[in-house]
């Protein structure tokens, strides 16, 4: 296991340290090509706890889709100008009081949350699709159709957001 | 602690393999150009490429050395970095793919009694891979396109990245198709469903197997920027698109990148639609043969489309993905998921 322990090591110190340069760096075109490295780990991440299905499913989704249109936006940004804005100094609290919130779920996450009491599959033993996808349409039934429905919403504000643009 | 003799073997075996692939797909450009030039060539009634060696046939060879000693431009106003990592982050994950790309069934060596399998790993969800990682090629464009600080390459770009994703989602839904019809994501599981003979194959799902293969085809030609879909680079009114400012071994990386994505698309639809190595009638022919035989004439196919059909409009290229597509392949997953249920 001690090549398991190695492979986590290099992915989680690549994947924090890309992410420190998406929120350091002032071109907004590096900062979206930092968090597609950030990303690739996490898929890396997911693979050493033996589920392939989301690891690709990860790389499918964020980085050969959502990032492909956050680039799209961003490439249509002034870039010169982009790097130029800085946090307005009233602005500041606001941002260290959201900060500081997501610091303290994470720490509860890892600290109360129970993680210690999660199982990786046994060595070889990878976690099949099927598997996934009986539990999903089973036991997490409501949970996944909420999730359908927080999309549609999401869907849905876009398109009226995009209607008063116009009119 | 030290691993036994037959990881150690594994491991070995798994170099071997990395190494005999990269090797091939590196080269397969080479006889590629030639074909493609002599098709472009027999097709507009001239012999193409005829001067360098019996028929042309050593010309890519000759263009391979022009492109290593043409000078290597650099914008003055280029994002250098980016402009210098694109045409990798494009090759990558073309050859990447091939990982989980299987072209024969395993075979026993005899006197080891060891299995040999004919592909470096078999994911679970092999045809998921491909997509994603496929897709992942995608990058090499828009970066390239907008490192280049030009307007025609960053107009390319973005050109690219609206229709790779939206012929994407065509391209995913004649994956899960044939996941329906074969009930596996592993391409290995695929290509075994479709042992026997040619009916046996999906194309010959009928009625839904042919409708899901043009499906594929369309959305794979237009997922690797071809005629009649290279929007991307259309000449008459974008120069030559992304790679306007590229030059040298930068370009011909890119260039390389196309090729391999299409032997992909290629190898997928042989795997996915044609039964893989699986020959249509059993004459002793090895299966790996077959598996060449039919991936040839995919792309001999889109050779030859290249030279015979115009290119789309943009807006015409947005409404064949959106309106035509992606309906019909809503309709068909439908009916494909009630004949897997009732027949």
């Amino acid at each position: 296991m001690l090549i398991e322990y190695i492979l986590f090591i290099i992915f989680a110190v690549i994947a924090i340290m890309s992410s420190l340069c998406v929120v350091t760096l002032r071109n907004p075109v590096h900062c979206a090509g930092y968090l597609i490295v950030t990303l690739l780990q996490v898929a890396a991440l997911f693979l050493l706890c033996r589920s392939p299905f989301l690891a690709v499913v990860q790389v499918f989704i964020y980085v050969g889709a959502v990032l492909v249109l956050f680039l799209f936006v961003v490439l249509l940004i002034d870039v010169k100008k982009a790097s130029m804005e800085i946090f307005k100094p009233k602005h500041r609290p606001l941002a260290y009081g959201v900060l500081a919130i997501l610091l303290i779920e994470t720490l509860v996450v890892i600290f109360v949350g129970g993680l210690e009491k999660i199982r990786l599959a046994a060595p070889g033993a990878e976690v099949k699709v099927e598997t996934i996808g009986r539990e999903l349409f089973t036991s997490y039934i409501f949970p996944f159709e909420i999730v359908s429905v927080v999309l549609l919403v999401a869907m849905v504000g876009a398109i009226v957001m995009a209607i008063d643009r116009r009119g | 602690m030290w691993p036994d003799i037959d990881t150690i073997l594994l491991v070995i075996v798994m170099l071997v393999k990395v190494g005999v692939v990269t090797i091939i797909l590196l080269n397969l450009p080479i006889p590629l150009t030639w074909l493609e030039r002599k098709v472009a060539g027999h097709i507009q009634q001239r012999p193409g490429p005829m001067r360098v060696g019996p028929h042309g046939i050593l010309q890519p060879v000759a263009d391979g050395i022009k492109l290593i000693f043409k000078e290597d431009i650099v914008p003055a106003k280029a994002d250098k970095l980016l402009f210098m990592f694109a045409p990798v982050v494009s090759l990558v994950p073309a050859l990447c793919v091939f990982v989980a790309i299987p072209v024969a069934e395993s075979v026993t060596i005899p006197y080891i009694n060891k299995e040999l399998t004919f592909y470096v790993a078999d994911f679970n969800v092999g045809i998921l891979f491909i997509l994603a990682r496929g897709g992942m090629g995608i990058y090499g464009i828009i970066l390239g396109g907008w490192a280049s600080n030009s307007k025609y390459a960053m107009l390319g770009g973005l050109r690219s990245a609206a229709q790779m994703i939206s012929y994407e989602v065509a391209l995913s839904f004649s994956a899960i198709g044939v996941v329906m019809m074969s009930n596996s994501l592993s391409l290995v599981e695929i290509v075994e469903s479709q042992a026997g003979n040619l009916f046996d194959w999906n194309i010959f799902y009928l009625p839904v197997g042919p409708i899901w293969f043009v499906i594929f085809l369309i959305a794979g030609m237009a997922e690797i920027n071809r005629i009649p879909f290279d929007l991307s680079e259309d000449e008459g009114s974008l120069a030559a698109g992304f790679f306007v400012e590229y030059s040298a071994m930068k370009f011909s990386l890119f260039a390389l990148a196309e090729y391999t994505a299409m032997v992909t698309i290629a190898t997928l639809g042989t795997l996915m639609f044609l039964g893989g190595w699986n020959g249509p009638v059993d004459i002793g022919i090895p299966p790996i043969f077959w598996f060449i035989g039919k991936t040839f004439v995919l792309i001999y196919f889109f050779m030859v489309i290249r030279f015979t059909l115009p290119r789309y409009r943009y807006d015409q290229l947005m409404t064949i993905g959106w309106n035509v597509l992606i309906p019909i392949s809503l309709v068909l997953v439908l009916v494909t998921g009630l004949m897997r249920i009732y027949l």
